[in-house]
């Protein structure tokens, strides 16, 4: 257990070091799931306890993100007069965004998957 | 009520008070999730941070006392993206067989956010700072803030753009795609991942697995679209 944990944490500093060294525009822990990655591909397999212990740290991910989403309190100023724009900004991006990436995906994979099939 | 103002201070004075008060008021949230059928609008992240900020007002506690102790859970938020490589490496073979459809799905969306929030900000009427803050908000926010800060805008605004797009984005998202009918468990993942980084990962991840890997590769995948894109677009359009 303790193991994997001590992995998780160099994965994630050798990402952090990487990026300071090399000047990537890509955070840390980003590089640091490469890294874990290229760990796996080289292992052949998830050892079980590394299984349990990342299980463990994502099936609560959402909470995580939660000491930042407090942090709106301080910044609700800096919205200022532009709120109205930037509500809106950000519903109508987010919303088309996910709409555009979802449909390209669906249809990208479709029409290489089913060959033949009808268009 | 002497002892009780000294019970109040010692603990106020402790990291144990406001870690406690964000796992209780995260716990809450989930339990309404759960009640409410999974629906993506009782975000469990939106709620718990409405319970916190409403406590933090009432009681007037400073945004840096409670990260004092909060700063723990936050800090598994690094550990956590690493461990993403999991469900991804769970998923490789998905992976592979669409990677084209993957990188031309996930750039079509990188252009289409910063375009999007470019477009309608100008439109209404936004500053120059608000706009440049607004053209990263779909990726992670220490990416985001590098960009702005390059380009000369905000990063503490964009912060909070960042984090209003991730809970936007797994609220309404979900609920996008089912009109749509969009079904497919990779594009949905790979929709949340690029609009709404870690919080629509997280979200796609409670849903299902395939979803999840798919969103927290293009949560990667996006920084790195728009760290190298957006510099560009801005010089064309400013």
């Amino acid at each position: 257990m303790l193991n994997y944990l001590t992995l998780i944490f160099s994965c994630q500093l050798a990402g952090e070091l990487a990026r300071v060294a090399l000047g990537l525009p890509i955070p840390g822990p980003v590089l640091g799931m490469v890294l874990l990655f290229l760990f796996l591909v080289f292992k052949g397999g998830i050892p079980e306890q590394l299984a349990s212990v990342t299980g463990g740290l994502l099936n609560h991910l959402s909470l995580l993100f939660v000491p930042a989403g407090v942090g709106l309190m301080l910044h609700f100023k800096l919205l200022g007069s532009d709120w109205l724009a930037i509500s809106a900004a950000l519903v109508v991006s987010t919303v088309l965004t996910i709409v555009v990436t979802a449909t390209m995906m669906t249809l990208l994979t479709r029409s290489s998957a089913s060959g033949k099939g009808e268009e | 009520m002497e002892d009780l103002r000294d019970i109040w201070v010692y603990l106020s004075a402790s990291p144990l008070l406001h870690l406690t008060l964000t796992l209780v008021a995260f716990q809450a949230g989930n339990w309404i999730y759960g009640k409410s059928g999974k629906n993506p609008l009782c975000n469990p992240v939106m709620i718990a941070v409405l319970v916190i900020v409403g406590m933090l007002l009432a009681t007037g506690t400073s945004y840096e006392d409670y990260f004092d102790g909060a700063q723990f859970v936050h800090f598994l938020l690094g550990p956590a993206t690493v461990s993403l490589a999991i469900p991804l490496y769970r998923q490789f073979d998905k992976v592979r067989k669409s990677a084209f459809a993957i990188l031309a799905s996930i750039i079509t969306g990188s252009l289409t956010a910063m375009a999007s929030a470019l477009g309608v900000g100008y439109l209404l009427g936004a500053s120059k700072d608000t706009l440049i803050a607004l053209a990263p908000k779909s990726v992670t926010a220490p990416v985001a803030m590098g960009i702005v800060e390059q380009l000369g805008g905000l990063p503490s605004l964009t912060a909070v753009l960042v984090i209003l797009t991730g809970i936007i984005g797994a609220m309404l998202g979900p609920i996008a795609l089912n009109l749509l009918g969009l079904k497919d468990w990779q594009a949905r993942g790979l929709a949340l991942g690029t609009a709404s980084h870690g919080i629509g990962t997280a979200r796609a991840l409670q849903v299902n697995e395939v979803a999840g890997a798919f969103s927290g590769l293009a949560m990667g995948l996006n920084a790195l679209a728009t760290a190298i894109l957006l510099p560009i677009l801005w010089r064309l359009l400013f």
